[in-house]
């Protein structure tokens, strides 16, 4: 309907546009470009192209599909991995060969597979939208629910069972007003439209992610928003993949937002082949990886992180607890910024556009926990970790100070650390959670009743370590008194033994809640037993050479089945050692 | 296509033309300028709209006017022509023959702007390249498929790096093919001497081919040199199995390519002056290595970039970091302590490592001989600075031990000749021999099996 009227990278605009509206999803030129409509002025539409736009002619048609960006939302989710504009890339690479041509358009989801529909409502009955009519094994972990369509309400007049593609009416449901309207299997939805709830939650259960300095020191509450800066080559992308493996939630979507092409490959080879530890099923059936990498088209970076979101919010209206990792958020800002040049808007901070703030607290306020619609009440959340990365590690930058003004838990991944090899470099005297309150009562009830006690006084022989660090560097050791060399000891114990883990380790990669427990128990009792001990006379010398310290370090390579009673022997032979100590002083 | 010519240059403004009354020019196309004194010069179309086309000229725009020059509009965008005859050859940072010799005929010719890789089809970068430097083979190593740049500045010796490595990452030993595509960016006579110089003494050149966009030609044409490069190098690499390592220097000269033409344009600028789609600009060329399934070939980029001010938060070294694998940063300190390669370990990281270490790549004990080498130098360094404070008497044993790990470690391990070429078994073995001067209890990051399987040989003597 319209004409190509200028083209000058990836945003063109066109002519005779007059009644498209903003965000509608356009075709460009005869090759039929996926666009979308960022701007309208009179009759000229300016259009982002989601690809490559090398050779567009001014003249060119301009086709309008009518419709805003959206998604298809069905069974055969799970398991795909699709770019940022929910293209399937295997399917892609079945038409196009190795690389990605242009104009290719694809259905997102598969249109012929047969899914097994379980019915669960009889006719007649009333429904309301998010109400479940019927369930699909969707792979062997995870239990699609159908739910009835958004604004759809009336009472079922057939329900049908049996094998069907996602194209098939399994339902029809009659309104009050006698419109009659078919439930399929598969949905739309527009992405910059959050998926309504009935109520949103407090967050007041962790996510637990098996890595120790996150589950002790940092927690994040299902339904919570975390954000990790970090400089280049700080581990950011090994500790988002950590979480995609460990974390508890139940769906994984994995959003590389202008990742490296390689890395993503690392994560595309390495998940198919990941175990899920609950379930020993592979890892892959329970999650969605959507790929944009650096060099494909900047537009549909900008578009990843809704799709992914928005496909987070279908599953987490189903009562599932959904982690979505961004990686990066930056780069998606960048994005913005990027199209925002291109069309001349008047740049914020840093060139930015002025709305970034605003999107950014769009997108993290799509988190939460929160009560689904539908009669039975289900309890879903969507947990957003953003990866973010500052120009310079300079965390003073615009996208950094507005992604942490919105969320409530920060991981601070130092590069210094990770150049000591110290992993995950996450700098534990920088870092906040400000879950940590309404967390403390899980802790203290599943765990251990001193869990946060026992927190509180490792950070503080953290923070005392710091300081005397400055004094060290001054004086040097040996001038500190004995009791101080001890804080020295035992919080290099804490941040060598408890706080590095290692990811490649096949045991150290998960900890276990209680695991995480009693090794921070044990390296605190080795402290008030050196305590105890230096006060009895005995030389901290004397303590620095005990053979159980040996046995500290290597607590992290303890298996899982172990643990429990390895450790409990620790103890016992930490006491026993000290007391020797103290004996043969007397 | 009817090809098309215009008289029509309205308004010419630094490197840019401005054509008006054309029709049907589309975005990127070629173009050949005809001066009024029958000099022809080629171009692309920045910017197309009804009437009007921005042409980005490759070359000075002196001696244009606004009356006689034409433009003709070729219809297709920038294409290149491939055969195995590039072999050998040196061209000119558009591709045309810098050596004399006739142009090439290709088999085929290829656009130069690539399409990205289907992330589905990459195939995960796993074999270790040998690169005979300790620094980089024990700590930071290379595996094909990947993108490592070297952060250097003015004034260090980073192009003997390079060539060094090219030199001896040919080794591959399995009766693979192996080639080297070479992209001069920007860089001096002199400089592009000594990598030809170089690469004729080793026989190299034969298997080589060279891209030289000089400090003196034409700054546009910088835009377009490593796209010609990564072009040829694709050609080799999924076509005719080759395992192709492209060199890239200097890429800082790009990003000045790329602000220059952006301010021309009057683009609103980011950081530094340097367009907004900086990062996009350089993922299409850096993101232009990798593995393909099922393909025998791969392609490794080194590039090579200058970080002005020695500043690593430059926003050149700083989106390449997050473009690229890594990044092996030649420092000026150990430069000056007369140490070469001076690498620095510390700042260095080599992303895709893993992947390419260990068990049947290359010694499982790799990967902790790698951590405990690096954990133990960091310790000294800061030490250094303790002891400079405090004196050297102040310090505990164990601390002198690992004052002197690190000056033991800069003078044997991170230094080498530039023709000393160590396999991976001298690094490691050479690792072991400077670990064995720490207590064994400091010997945190390797496994105990790993002690006593391969520690133990060099402990207990000292």
């Amino acid at each position: 309907m319209g004409i190509l009227s200028k083209i000058a990278g990836p945003v063109v605009n066109a002519e005779q546009m007059r009644g498209a509206r903003m965000f509608d999803v356009v075709r460009v030129g005869d090759e039929r470009l996926i666009g979308e409509i960022i701007r309208l002025r009179g009759d000229t539409a300016t259009i982002q192209v989601y690809e490559d736009t090398s050779g567009l002619k001014p003249g060119e048609k301009v086709e309008t599909t009518g419709k805003p960006l959206s998604v298809e939302l069905g069974p055969g989710l799970l398991t795909s991995i699709f770019d940022g504009i929910q293209r399937p890339l295997e399917v892609i690479k079945a038409e196009s060969g190795d690389f990605i041509r242009r104009g290719i358009s694809t259905d997102a989801i598969d249109r012929k597979k047969k899914w097994e529909f379980v019915s669960k409502v009889k006719k007649g009955e009333s429904v309301k939208q998010g109400d479940v009519i019927g369930t699909i094994k969707e792979t062997e972990i995870i239990t699609h629910k159908i739910l009835v369509p958004y604004g759809v309400e009336g009472t079922i007049e057939s329900i049908k069972e049996g094998k069907f593609t996602v194209k098939d009416e399994v339902a029809t449901v009659k309104a009050s007003d006698g419109k009659k309207h078919e439930v399929t299997l598969l949905q739309n939805w527009h992405v910059r439209t959050p998926r309504p709830v009935v109520e949103k939650l407090q967050p007041d259960q962790p996510l637990v992610t098996g890595q120790r300095i996150l589950d002790f020191f940092f927690p994040v509450a299902k339904g919570g928003t975390a954000a990790i800066p970090g400089p280049f080559g700080s581990g950011k992308t090994v500790l988002a993949q950590q979480l995609s493996k460990w974390s508890d939630a139940q769906i994984v979507i994995y959003v590389g937002c202008g990742e490296r092409g390689n890395e993503m490959a690392e994560v595309l080879a390495e998940f198919p082949q990941l175990e899920d530890p609950k379930s020993k099923k592979p890892l892959m059936q329970r999650t969605i990886l959507v790929a944009n990498t650096s060099n494909m088209p900047v537009a549909a970076r900008e578009a990843s992180v809704y799709t992914g979101i928005t496909m987070a919010e279908y599953y987490r209206d189903m009562g599932y607890d959904v982690a979505l990792m961004a990686d990066s958020t930056s780069r998606w800002a960048e994005a913005m910024r990027e199209v925002s040049g291109r069309l001349e808007e008047m740049p914020g901070e840093e060139g930015y556009p002025a709305y970034l703030a605003r999107r950014l607290a769009e997108f993290y306020e799509r988190a939460g926990r929160a009560v689904c619609l539908g009669k039975d009440k289900r309890l879903g959340s969507i947990t957003i970790v953003g990866a973010v990365s500052p120009p310079g590690g300079d965390l003073s930058e615009p996208v950094s100070q507005n992604t942490l003004r919105v969320t409530k838990v920060f991981w601070a991944l130092d590069a210094s650390l990770a150049h000591r090899r110290h992993f995950p470099s996450i700098n534990w005297l920088r870092s906040y959670s400000l879950y940590l309150d309404s967390l403390e009562e899980w802790y203290g009830t599943k765990i251990a009743a001193d869990w946060s006690e026992l927190r509180k006084s490792a950070m503080k022989l953290l923070q005392k370590e710091s300081e005397l660090q400055e004094i060290v560097q001054l004086v040097g050791p040996d001038a500190l008194p004995e009791r101080e060399r001890a804080v020295l000891d035992v919080s290099r114990m804490i941040r060598e033994d408890f706080l590095q883990q290692s990811a490649y380790h096949e045991v150290d990669t998960y900890a276990s809640l209680r695991k995480q427990y009693l090794m921070l128990k044990i390296i605190l009792h080795f402290h008030d037993k050196t305590n105890s001990a230096l006060e009895g006379g005995v030389p901290l010398r004397k303590v620095l050479e005990l053979t159980v310290r040996e046995e500290i370090a290597r607590m992290k390579e303890i298996p899982e089945k172990e643990y429990e009673n390895k450790m409990s022997k620790m103890i016992t032979g930490i006491d026993g050692q000290f007391e020797k100590l103290i004996k043969e002083q007397v | 296509m009817a090809i098309k010519e215009y008289q029509t240059v309205n308004q010419v403004a630094g490197p840019l033309l401005f054509v008006e009354g054309v029709e049907g020019v589309g975005y990127n196309e070629m173009v050949i300028v005809t001066l009024p004194d029958g000099e022809k010069k080629k171009g692309q179309v920045l910017e197309t709209s009804k009437g009007i086309a921005v042409v980005q000229l490759f070359g000075t725009t002196a001696g244009l006017d606004t009356s006689k020059t034409r433009v003709r509009f070729l219809g297709e965008t920038l294409r290149m022509p491939v055969s195995d005859d590039m072999l050998g050859r040196v061209f000119n940072g558009l591709g045309e023959p810098r050596d004399k010799l006739p142009p090439i005929v290709g088999e085929d010719k290829v656009e130069i702007i690539g399409s990205p890789i289907n992330p589905c089809a990459r195939q995960q970068p796993r074999d270790f390249i040998q690169t005979g430097i300790s620094t980089i083979d024990g700590m930071n190593t290379l595996v094909r498929g990947q993108k490592l740049p070297i952060f250097s500045a003015a004034g260090l010796p980073h192009n003997d790096i390079a060539v060094q490595i090219a030199r001896q990452a040919k080794i591959t030993g399995k009766g693979e093919e192996f080639a080297v595509v070479f992209a001069a960016i920007g860089i001096t006579h002199e400089e592009a001497n000594f990598f030809m110089r170089n690469f004729e003494r080793t026989g190299a050149l034969e298997r080589a081919v060279l891209f030289l966009n000089l400090a003196d030609d034409p700054s546009v044409e910088r835009l377009i040199t490593p796209k010609m490069a990564l072009t040829a190098a694709e050609y080799f690499a999924y076509e005719k199995d080759m395992q192709v390592l492209v060199i890239l220097t200097d890429m800082t000269n790009y990003c000045e390519a790329l602000r220059e033409i952006s301010s021309a344009r009057e683009e609103v600028p980011g950081r530094r002056g340097y367009p907004g789609y900086m990062y996009t600009d350089l993922a299409s060329i850096y993101e232009r290595a990798g593995v393909i399934k099922g393909k025998k070939g791969t392609v490794t980029q080194l590039s090579i970039l200058s970080m002005p001010g020695d500043d690593i938060t430059h926003p050149i070294p700083d989106l390449t970091g997050y473009i690229t694998e890594g990044q092996i940063v030649v420092s000026r300190e150990l430069h000056r302590k007369g140490i070469y390669p001076p690498i620095d370990v510390l700042p260095s990281l080599s992303r895709l490592m893993n992947l390419g270490i260990g068990k049947q790549r290359t010694r499982e004990d790799h990967r902790g001989v790698a951590d405990q080498l690096y954990a133990s130098y960091a310790e000294g360094r800061d030490l250094r600075s303790l002891s400079a404070v405090v004196g050297e008497e102040a310090l505990m044993d164990v601390d002198k031990k690992y004052l002197k790990f690190a000056d033991i470690f800069e003078n044997e391990f991170v230094s080498q000749g530039k023709e000393e070429n160590r396999d991976i078994e001298t690094t490691l073995d050479l690792g072991w021999k400077l670990l064995s001067t720490l207590p064994e209890c400091e010997l945190k990051r390797i496994k105990l099996e790993y002690i006593q399987k391969y520690g133990k040989k060099f402990m207990g003597g000292s």
